[in-house]
């Protein structure tokens, strides 16, 4: 126990371990994120994600629980809107992203009571990590990782060709759904790590720098995670011998992965 | 008369109050081959989604055989450029052993690909690669649209050619969408000309002299085929009955020899 505690009780440790447990996730998700062109949407979530916070305080619920349920209303909107195609999806995405984000800020500016570090909602608060986040962080790996060794097969054909999924009675609508929930619940978990305004970035940049070097689906999702650890691993690094802030130093870290790895693989082209 | 695969009365799908497919009616046994052709616009890939399930039909009824298992080869396999996929992946997302794959991929001319990257096929490759995909799944019904766009005149009657030899094999039907028209009356057992409605329905040789036919595709494209179809009506009887290699289509032996006109219509839209 007294070695646990004492790791656990190290502030680096903390955030090294909470942030290879997002990484863990971010990895494969960001993938599907890539694959299915759901960046925009990916941001839209987490913007929302401040106004989840907003309302946790005014119910008086854990800032993570509404965290989730402000993305998966979220989320089941826009499924609803997007039926209705008067609006482009990323015309759709941006209003309500903006208006989350915006009504979040507002709606805290209404409790002057509620002492909350704005900056590090934002840009995210890696050092500040405690055993509880470590405790939802790893909770949600889990059930995350479970989800998506059960369900690979059929999110993966669904987001090669939906119809054939479909013909094939793999339900493309519930997966989609489902995968909209995962990532609800991967921005409550990791938003603690990078902030609001950076999540994004952790779900594509290690995917897309593991595009460069897979042949297959797994391999991608497999190498996302390992440049997901480089990333945590380099921005910690960098925060703790430059002191600068944690959370944009393991997205600089990232960022500067995927610079190399494209560079050191030939052109900087999305192609085999 | 064989299994009834799938049976389609009266259906009609509207999209915002347009009518995209009219009061269809059709049958597909074992054993058959059907093209769809008909002009842009005419509904036939929105049939043919009300035959796999997945478009949602107006009003009327289909009805498929308990536990039919369908193979459907796409018109297209939009990867995106993210996504890496070798061949070999995509066909074991089927589910199936990577025996059955290999046999499949082998029967359609592709299995030295294995390793390949979907991205990197040309289109010949790629429809060969969907049609394996959709066999590996042992169906009861082959459903195709278009499938060979973007392949070269040699591969289009080759690809028809197999086509009919998995039916033979496999003991399916097929459904299929076709803007080839020669090919198609080449290597169907029956035509449906659809414009929203079905204009007219029946055997190759005799659709081309149907006056809803001609009047959808132009005398010159009808006489064209007419020319055609005499021509290897004749080779036929020659030959008795030819398979293999070589545009082959067996109508003796049926019990209908017209077109079949479908009542009541009118082509006052156009």
């Amino acid at each position: 126990m007294s070695i646990i505690d004492a790791v656990l009780g190290d502030f680096f440790w903390r955030a090294l371990i909470g942030g290879f447990g997002v990484a863990l996730i971010a990895g494969p998700l960001g993938c599907f994120v890539v694959w299915r062109r759901m960046a925009y949407f990916g941001d839209t979530l987490a913007h929302s994600a401040l106004l989840g916070i907003a309302l946790s305080f005014l119910i008086s619920v854990p800032l993570n629980l509404g965290v989730i349920i402000t993305s998966v209303v979220l989320a089941i909107a826009l499924m609803l809107f997007s039926r209705n195609k008067t609006l482009a999806t990323d015309t759709l995405l941006g209003i309500l992203a903006h208006s989350a984000l915006a009504i979040g800020l507002v709606t805290l500016s209404f409790m002057p009571h509620v002492r909350i570090d704005l900056t590090g909602l934002l840009f995210g608060d890696l050092l500040a990590m405690n055993r509880n986040d470590l405790l939802w962080i790893y909770g949600g790996a889990v059930i995350i990782l479970a989800l998506l060794i059960l369900l690979w097969r059929g999110l993966l054909m669904s987001t090669i060709h939906e119809e054939m999924a479909r013909v094939e009675g793999i339900p493309v609508e519930r997966l989609r759904l489902l995968l909209m929930l995962m990532f609800a619940l991967v921005i409550a978990v990791a938003m603690k790590m990078v902030g609001v305004l950076l999540i994004t970035a952790l779900l594509i940049i290690p995917a897309a720098t593991a595009r460069r070097l897979a042949r297959t689906p797994e391999h991608m999702a497999a190498l996302a995670v390992v440049f997901g650890f480089v990333a945590v691993g380099g921005g910690l690094s960098m925060s703790w011998y430059l002191d600068t802030p944690a959370g944009p130093s393991v997205v600089v870290t990232a960022f500067a992965t995927f610079l190399v790895v494209y560079a050191s693989a030939g052109r900087l082209v999305f192609r085999i | 008369m064989n299994e009834t695969l799938v049976a389609i009365e009266n259906l009609s799908v509207r999209f915002d109050g347009r009518t995209v497919v009219d009061r269809v009616n059709l049958a597909l046994h074992r054993g058959d081959i059907i093209t769809i052709i008909g002009p842009n616009g005419a509904g036939k890939t929105t049939l043919i989604k009300a035959i796999l399930g997945i478009q949602a039909a107006t009003s009327g009824r289909i009805m498929r055989a308990k536990g039919l298992v369908i193979g459907y080869v796409p018109q297209h396999l939009h990867l995106e450029s993210t996504l890496p996929l070798s061949v070999k992946r995509f066909m074991q997302l089927s589910g199936q052993p990577l025996a059955r794959c290999i046999s499949a991929l082998e029967r359609t001319g592709v299995s030295h690909l294995l390793e390949a990257s979907v991205h990197h096929l040309s289109g010949g490759e790629q429809q060969r690669l969907l049609l394996a995909r959709a066999l590996v799944r042992k169906p009861d019904l082959l459903v195709l649209d278009e499938p060979a766009q973007g392949v070269d005149i040699n591969g289009q009657a080759a690809l028809y050619d197999l086509i009919r030899q998995l039916r033979d094999e496999l003991n399916c039907g097929v459904i299929m969408i076709s803007h080839d028209l020669h090919l198609v009356m080449a290597a169907t057992d029956k035509v449906i000309c659809l414009n929203q409605h079905v204009c007219c329905s029946g055997y190759p040789a005799d659709i081309s002299h149907d006056p809803a036919f001609i009047e959808t595709f132009g005398r010159p494209v009808a006489e064209s085929l007419a020319v055609y179809h005499h021509h290897h009506n004749h080779s036929h009887d020659l030959h008795g009955n030819v398979v293999g290699s070589g545009p082959s289509r067996s109508v003796t032996g049926h019990d209908e020899s017209h077109a079949e006109r479908q009542e009541g219509c009118q082509h006052e839209h156009h």
